[in-house]
């Protein structure tokens, strides 16, 4: 499956947000964080995962249990709005790259 | 991620890196045409004297309203090497920025540009960081504003 993990597109859901508050206390387990809300449990897996790959939480095994906590440097990132700064530089950036492939193709 | 961005804390400037399956003269090319210029930014380019002691004008239009009006003079120009120019976005809080362009070939085949922009404060280049934010998730930062507050 080709999904984009946007980092604005992740935090722009209301319970992936309620997740992200809820471990600024403490990290948890996949069980415990979905104890916290009234959503079927692989709903609350699909958000983690989202999450996990956008890079805003980081899984860390303890003995048999996977924990969840929040990465910090991320959350600075999103923070100080590097993220859709950065997203806009990518975006013309990679224009950039198809323009002049294609002006490479046409001078040859 | 191809493109990298820093902007330090305590600092009024913002650096940009990004690599490109380009060789550096079509790298710099792309930032010396006019007509290039306009297919990848997406502006129409008023003027472009891309040459020492040079300027340019950049404009945007949407149905008739101009939308983004941005300018600047181009202080030094080195071929395939280096820009240095300033730039002012019309009607916007973040005031005259110093951008300097290097232009580096990695390989025949790949190159990398490296922007440092220098701001005159660090609240400009705050208001810079925050202008692609605009658009209506500024309640999902702020909760996560107060997020990294906690976590510091």
């Amino acid at each position: 499956m080709n999904i984009r993990r946007d980092v604005f597109q992740a935090i722009a859901d209301p319970t992936r947000r309620a997740i992200l508050l809820l471990l600024t206390t403490q990290s948890m387990t996949a069980g415990i964080i979905a104890s916290n809300f009234d959503t079927a449990r692989p709903t609350v897996s699909k958000h983690l995962q989202i999450l996990t790959e956008c890079e805003l939480l980081k899984q860390e095994q303890k003995g048999r249990e996977v924990y969840y906590h929040l990465n910090a440097i991320k959350m600075q990132e999103v923070a100080q709005f590097i993220e859709p700064f950065r997203k806009i530089w990518d975006d013309r950036f990679n224009k950039l790259e198809t323009v002049m492939k294609s002006y490479q193709k046409n001078n040859r | 991620m191809k493109t990298q961005v820093k902007a330090e804390d305590g600092k009024q400037e913002i650096l940009i890196t990004r690599e490109f399956d380009l060789p550096v003269e079509l790298l710099f090319k792309a930032y010396s045409e006019a007509d290039l210029i306009e297919q990848w930014m997406g502006t129409k380019v008023i003027s472009l004297e891309n040459r020492n002691l040079g300027f340019y004008q950049f404009e945007t239009s949407q149905n008739g309203n101009v939308v983004f009006k941005a300018s600047g003079t181009i202080h030094r120009v080195n071929l395939n090497q280096q820009i240095i120019r300033t730039f002012e976005m019309e009607n916007m809080p973040m005031g005259v920025q110093l951008e300097y362009l290097d232009f580096e070939a990695i390989s025949n085949q790949r190159s990398r540009l490296n922007i440092q922009i220098i701001y005159q404060s660090e609240n400009q280049r705050a208001a810079q960081l925050k202008l692609p934010f605009a658009s209506g998730l500024n309640a999902a930062h702020n909760r996560l504003q107060e997020i990294a507050k906690i976590r510091k």
